[in-house]
Order: C-alpha cells, then structure tokens, then sequence
C-alpha cells in the first residue's frame, strides 16, 4: 500500500541538538502492530525566505485520518511548516524549500505538480477569519461552482454548512452577508467553504486564536466531528487545545545551534505520550509550562 | 455529498476534473492583462520615440537660446515665467490647505476640502481658460499672469494632496512631544511638522509643475497673442509660451515649423520626465525615511 | 515614552511660569495659523464657486437667447447668429464613451497585471511607466496624433474595419486625412489608460492577502482569484475610477481638436469628423465673431462643468461606498 521507500514503521523520532538525528528506536518492544498509512511523509525539510533560514531538517510523518498538532513558541517554524503542505508559501518572495515532502508518496514539490491541484485536495483554514465579501451561501458555493459542481449545489452547500456545525444559525439568513457573522460563526463557515468541496486534507492554522473561549469550543467540538473524515493537521499554540483534540503532537522550537535561531522539530508522539512523558528535557519545559 | 470527487487521493498531483480547462482560461486572463501592459508600453515608448528623434533633429544652441525664426527661447523663457509665477501662488495655498486638513479640520472637514480638492482636479482645463478669460482678459488684455492663475488652479489640488500624504507621515510622537513640552502648535507647526515635511512638499510641488508646464489650453486663452521673437519677462503682457507654440505650429500645417514643434516637444517632454522621475524617487525616498 | 512625559512634567512647570507676553504671542500664532490655513481651504472651495459663476455669467446672453434648446439643436452657424450644442455633446459622447469602451478593460487588465502578475522589477518599470502615460501633455500626444497616428489610422486600420466590419454603420468609408472621430478617440483612450489603471493598481493592491489566500487555498486559479475575490471587493473602486477617466476624456480640449477634423454634423461613422464640446471652445473661442459666439462657447462649458462636476461627486460618492478598506486615492 505504502510506497517502498517508508519504512520505519513509527515516525516517532527524536531530534537533539540543531541536526536531526532519526531515531526511530523509540520504545522499540512495542513493535507496532499496524502500519499508519502516512498523508505527509516530511524528510529533512528546511526552508528559507531570502538568507534567512526558517526550518531546519523538520522529519515528520502525518498519518491519515488523525489529528496532528503542531505546538511550539511563537517563530518556532510551525505555521511555515504547515503553510509548505499546501504550498501555500510558493508566493512569499524569496521562498525556498530543501529536503522533500511527499504526498501520498508524491513528491509535493516535484516538477510537474499543479500547485491549483494540490490546494483543490488539501484545504486550508487561516489564523483570522476571512470570508469573502459575499452572501453566506457563496462564500460556500464559490469552490464547488468552480469546479463545476453546480449540480445539488444547494444540498451540498447544506452539508458543508451542517458539518461545520454551522447551519442551524444560517439557515434561514443564507443570502446575508457572511461579514455580518460573529468572529466564531466567520471561522467556522471558513471551515464549511474548506470541507464543501470535500478535500483530503484539512490544514488549521490556530483557527481558534482569534476567537473567545465559547467559539473556540465549538471549533474544538466541530474539530472531533470532523475527525475520521478529513485527516487534520493543525497548528495551536495552545496546548490544552492539542491535548483536547489531537491524537498526535509534534512540538517545534526555536534552536540556536548556528548564529541564529532555526525553527526546529524536537518531538513527535502520541499526544498523550507528548504530554505525559516527554523525551525530550525541552518538551518537557514546554509542556510544563516552564518555557514559552 | 456522497459522490467522491477525488475517486483516489492517491492520484497524482495533475489537473483533475475540469482543471485543465479552467488552468487555461487563467492562463489566457494572464496573457491577455500582459498583452495590455505590453501594448501601453510599446505606445508610451513609439511616442516617446517619434518626439525624441523628430525633436533632436531641431534641438542646438541657437534653438534655445534665440528667438523666432531660429530659435524658441522667448517661448522657453515664457513657460519658464509663467510656471514660476503658478507655483509662487500655488504652492504657499497648497501647503496651507495641507495642513488644514492634517492639522485642524475634523472628519467632516477632511471630507469636504478633498472633495473640494477632487472637484478642482477634475474641472476641464478649456474651462478654466474661460474663467480666467472672463476674469482677467476680457476687457483686458492677455497676460502670462492669467495663465499662471489657470495653472496655479491645476497645481492646487495636486500639492495640496501631495502634501497632505507626507504631513500625514510626521510621526504624531513628534507633535505630542512638543505639546507635552507645552511648545504652542504654531510653533511645533513651523518648526517641527513642516521642516520635517519638506522634501516630500518640494517634490510633490515639482510633481504639479510637470503636470502644469504643457497644459495648453488655458493659455491659448490667456496667453496666445505675442511676437515670437522677443523675450519677456513680464507676466503682465501676454507671453510667449511652449505649449501655445506647439498648438499653433501644428495648426499651420508647414513641414518647417513641425521640426521646431517636435524639437519644443521634446524639450517639454524631457524635462516632465525627468522632474517626475527625479521627484518620485526622492518621494519615495523621503516618505520611506518618515515611515522608518 | 517615558522619557518624554518624564520631561514634560519637569517642563510643564517652566510653562506655567511662561512670560505673559510669549504666551499672549502664542495665542495669537495659534489663532493665526489657524486663520491662515482655513482661508487657504476656503479659497480652494471659493474657486470652484467663482469658476461656476464666471462661466455662467460669460454664457448668459447665450442662455436667455436659446434657453435649454441650445443642449439638443445641432445648428452652429456663427455668420447667421444660430448656435445649439447638439452636434458637439454628441460628439463628446461618441468619442468619451468609445475611450472607456477601449480603454477601461486594458486599464484594468493593466493594473492587474502590475499586482498580480508582474515580478517585482518589471512592476517598479511599468508602473512608472504608464504613469507617464498621463504625464505627456495632450498637445504633444495630439501634435503625435495629427503627424503619426492619423495618417496610420487612415491608410491602415480604417480601411481594414470597412473591409471586415463594414456592414455596421460606424465603420464607414474612410476619409483622405485621418482627422476623425475615430483618431480622436483613440486619443482620448491613450489618455484615459493611464489614470484608470493607476487607481485600480492601488485599489487592487489595497485587497486583503489574506482573501486572496483563501480563495487560492480552495483550489482556485488565479483567474478565479481574479473574478472572485479581488474584482467584487474593488467593483466599486473601480467604477469610480472609470467615471474619473471619462471625465478626463470629456473635457479634453487640444488634442481633440487636433485630430478630430472639426466637422460640424452628427454622422453615424466614426471615420467622419466630428466635434466635441471642449475642442469647440479651444477652436473657435480665440476667433469669435461676435459675443453671442463668445457667449454660445460660454455655454458649452457651462454643460461641461456640469457634467464634470457630476461626474466627479459620482466617483467620489461611489468611491466611499467602497466596502473592503482603501478607498480610490
């Protein structure tokens, strides 16, 4: 099923120091009895903008239909890191990445890969809420029309709606303005726009960050329901937030190893591991709340 | 929502669905708004071309220094006068309303005077020949100064913003600073806010002057009847002037005097090139270092 | 910060101790300043009133004489006493409407171009260099269209518009000089260009990344980020700029009247002359025959300002009723 080159079978490795050293023997007698089919198989990847190095050597798999977290302190690489899933950062001038990402075993960054295809299968929600200056229900409708779904536009629009648990306060004001909606309301209709063209992977940059603490609930909430279908990668600094929904955690820091600090992968494991018994001495200072 | 529209994520990460037909039509978008740029730029660069090598043809010493028939200088020194004595009243009015919009007036004031502002920059220059031919000619005679009156008109609200955009770059610390020093606004005015200002004031001033400089149509009312070959300096008579020149030589219809127009052409054209290129890259010079 | 409040504590003393006279000095420096600048803004304001009042006064011999009928009577006969302005506000229309018809989507197609396509050099060129487009005097751009543009309208693109599109009225049979409606308009467009695609680059610039990140992050080409995102937010921007570039195009008084031949009747081609209300006045004003001529030319720049004046407080309404941050200029 797996294409030939992935081999080890967990993808929990620890990183120590500023070069990634794999270490794929992590609790080597609980030899795992299934193979995670891996969405993201993320190898040794390093990215810059101009001379300025963001990432470095991030080893990391993303198994499907989970929920993976990535934590870490602010400029810890994390969101570039998620924001290279999609190729989101394609456009930031000076934008370079190393190292190779594959996806489904394709090479992300390969030659003849459509970036406009590779966005249509992985979707993306932002930090801030950003609706389009349209009606509730084109906010919704404008990725499937253009994909020439027009046919049962308004039962699909329903079900996006629905599974962003967001219908029942919009039905009846679709034709509305979506700027009209409350900060939580915006973000999760961001979430139904994302899952209305049903995308294989979800990408969420802290999409609860700029919200109060009842809309943050529901997008945890929205987040289990959504869980299983889509497989989620999402980026929090918030780490009740990562113990709550995710089922993996890969926490990221800023290392100084060179002369400047790098965004670096420290850790990946179950989150409860993550949280419970870290490796790594860092981890552990960060989930304790001694740093950061 | 049940029909899978990506039958294998697996897939790879070529155009699926209708994708490659809408790839297409992006592109041809793409290709058709650089076609667009392409074709202003070829037409800027065949005009700037026929007025460079008709024009140098005429251009010498005598051609600017003498009068008619060998030369344009009374016409050169013309503009040069009436240009002066437009931006004399202009400029201190431009300024003054500048600061009245960044300094004093309210919201509603601020609406207002750019309206104001809006409303004088579009009034049609033929129509501002006529009142400063129903104002300062009729009955009268011609004069530069009432040229200078329409041309002031049409640099007045271009300061005037010009202006406005860097007054509003001083850093408001540096006016609190000096109210906290209990200093009186006048003087924090004159003394901080305009001192500061300055460059970006001149070279929005040079701006409106390369506007202004080739406007022709006041002047064919204000400033159209005068003898060719002799020099003046009086903006109390009418004066001879380069656009004037230019429009009459045109209407004549004699291949000899076309020469000496494209040679005034270009005289005109170098110098609005260089006078906004030199201001804009001082501008953005000046509005950087405010910004900084 | 601290420092600065720090001292004004230490120099707010000293101010309460300030000499009766610098501060009597300062109170008037401050009221003066003040009067200085608002008499500026009031004689801004007050030009507009006096240029209003100057015209109207200049066409009033020519309003009592053929009251609102001069607006539609195509009659100009300045040695028989007869004037209407029908025939130039026609003309106006013709060749103002024609430059927006083909000036606007290269404008707008141009300042897309500049956000969104061009690679940060090649946009620090063009840019300026359409900019430049508008600074070029309209005589020089009309003494270029009489010389170059005209007699290569006339032997080339004419005759091949009568030849392939001849069966529409507009693209009648060629004349001998070029000087037409058509040339003018061409003009008129290469002047409308510049304005409307400046103010659309700043207003496509002005839309959110973040929307446009949206709309690409839902598999969207980047004509759909076009057509989708950043058209509809700036629509209004835009249609504002428009209306700032027909202005411009309406009371284009030289280079008009130096490629547009001066004919005096309505005619359905394109390729016959015409004229408009502004080339009138610059063609005729300096000559007039009599001062109901003069007063006539008076009146068709009475109708001029009216319709710039309209035109402006229509962008400029239009323009605050922008929705998504940014306004035109």
């Amino acid at each position: 099923m797996n294409p030939p080159d992935q081999t080890v079978p967990s993808r929990v490795r620890i990183q120590t120091g500023a070069a990634a050293v794999p270490a794929a023997v992590t609790g080597t007698t609980a030899a795992p009895a299934f193979r995670p089919e891996l969405v993201f198989d993320s190898r040794d990847v390093s990215i810059f903008y101009g001379a300025k190095q963001a990432l470095t050597a991030v080893t990391l798999g993303i198994h499907r239909g989970e929920i993976t977290a990535l934590i870490g302190p602010s400029g810890c690489g994390k969101t570039t890191f998620l924001r290279s899933l999609n190729r989101m950062n394609d456009s930031v001038s000076g934008f370079r990445i190393e190292g190779s990402i594959l996806y489904h075993g394709h090479e992300l960054y390969g030659g003849n890969v459509d970036q406009v295809e590779v966005r249509r299968r992985i979707g993306m929600v932002f930090q801030k809420p950003n609706p389009f200056p349209k009606s509730i229900y084109d906010n919704v409708a404008w990725a499937p029309r253009n994909l020439g779904l027009r046919r049962g536009l308004d039962e699909r629009v329903e079900g996006a709606l629905r599974g962003a648990a967001l219908w029942d306060e919009v039905k009846d004001r679709l034709k509305d303005s979506a700027l009209g909606l409350s900060g939580g309301q915006q973000q999760r209709l961001c979430i139904a726009r994302a899952i209305a063209i049903e995308p294989d992977v979800l990408l969420l940059d802290e999409p609860a960050s700029a919200l109060d603490p009842i809309a943050t609930g529901a997008i945890e909430d929205l987040m289990h329901s959504l869980k299983g279908r889509f497989t989620i990668v999402i980026v929090t600094h918030n780490m009740q937030q990562a113990a709550r929904v995710a089922d993996r955690t890969a926490f990221f820091s800023l290392e100084t190893g060179g002369e400047k600090p790098v965004g670096t992968l420290i850790e990946v494991g179950e989150t409860e591991r993550i949280f419970a018994d870290p490796r790594d001495p860092r981890t552990r200072d960060y989930v304790t709340g001694r740093f950061g | 929502m049940s029909d899978q529209l990506i039958p294998d994520p697996r897939a790879p990460l070529r155009p699926s669905g209708n994708l490659r037909r809408r790839q297409l039509v992006s592109r041809a978008a793409e290709l058709a708004a650089t076609a667009a740029a392409v074709t202003a730029v070829t037409v800027l660069a065949i005009v700037i071309w026929t007025v460079a090598s008709r024009g140098i043809k005429a251009i010498d010493l005598d051609f600017v220094f003498t009068g008619y028939p060998t030369g344009i200088g009374p016409m050169l020194l013309g503009t040069i006068v009436i240009s002066l004595v437009a931006t004399l009243m202009a400029m201190p009015i431009g300024v003054l309303i500048a600061l009245f919009l960044t300094e004093y007036a309210g919201a509603k004031g601020v609406r207002g005077m750019k309206l104001v502002l809006d409303l004088l920059n579009g009034l049609p220059s033929i129509v501002l020949g006529l009142f400063v031919f129903a104002l300062l000619v009729d009955h009268k005679q011609q004069s530069g100064f009432a040229g200078a009156v329409a041309l002031a008109i049409i640099e007045l609200p271009l300061i005037a913003r010009g202006s406005q955009e860097v007054l509003l770059l001083v850093p408001q610390s540096l006016r609190e600073a000096s109210d906290a020093l209990g200093v009186a606004r006048w003087r924090s005015v004159l003394t901080v806010v305009l001192p500061t200002a300055l460059g970006g004031i001149v070279t929005s001033t040079v701006l409106a002057v390369a506007r202004a400089a080739g406007e022709t149509a006041p002047l064919i009312l204000a400033s159209s009847v005068f003898d060719p070959k002799t020099f003046t300096v009086n903006p109390f008579e009418s004066m001879p002037n380069v656009p004037v020149w230019i429009y009459k030589l045109s209407e004549e219809g004699n291949p000899e005097g076309f020469t000496e127009a494209w040679g005034m052409s270009l005289l005109l054209v170098s110098f609005i090139l260089f006078a906004s290129l030199g201001a804009r890259a001082l501008l953005a010079r000046s509005k950087r270092k405010l910004s900084s | 910060m601290s420092t600065v409040s720090h001292s004004a504590a230490r120099v707010g003393g000293r101010a309460g101790r300030m000499s009766p006279l610098r501060k009597r000095l300062d109170l008037v420096g401050d009221r003066l300043l003040f009067g200085v600048c608002l008499l500026a803004a009031l004689i801004a304001a007050a030009t507009i009133v006096l240029v209003g009042y100057q015209v109207v006064h200049g066409a009033s011999p020519a309003i009592s004489k053929f009251g609102f009928g001069f607006v539609y009577e195509t009659t100009w006969q300045p040695n028989f006493g007869t004037f209407g302005a029908g025939s130039l506000l026609f003309g106006t229309a013709v060749t103002s409407a024609f430059a927006l018809v083909l000036g606007a989507p290269i404008a707008i197609a141009i300042g897309l171009f500049l956000t969104l396509l061009a690679p940060r050099g090649v946009r620090g060129v063009v840019g300026p260099l359409v900019e430049l487009l508008a600074a070029i005097p309209s005589v020089i751009l009309g003494f270029w269209g009489l010389l170059v543009l005209a007699p290569f309208v006339q032997a080339h693109v004419e005759p091949f518009l009568h030849n392939t599109l001849g069966f529409l009225p507009i693209f009648g049979t060629p004349e001998t000089t070029g000087l037409s409606v058509f040339t003018a308009s061409l003009i008129l467009t290469l002047m409308v260009i510049p304005i409307i695609a400046s103010i659309s680059r700043d207003l496509f610039q002005s839309v959110p990344a973040e929307l446009q990140d949206g709309a690409s992050a839902l598999g969207a080409t980047r004509w759909e980020v076009v057509r989708g995102v950043v058209l509809p937010t700036t629509s209004n921007g835009v249609v504002a700029a428009c209306i700032l570039g027909l202005g411009r195009a309406l009371g284009e008084a030289i280079a008009v009247s130096q490629v547009i031949g001066a004919g005096s009747a309505i005619q359905a081609s394109l390729f016959k002359s015409g004229d408009t209300l502004a080339s009138r006045i610059a063609l005729q004003f300096p000559g007039a025959l009599t001062e109901l001529h003069k007063a006539s030319l008076y009146y068709c720049a009475v109708i001029l300002l009216v319709i710039s004046l309209a035109a402006n407080l229509a962008a400029s309404w239009i323009g605050r009723r922008f929705s998504y941050g940014g306004a035109v200029n």
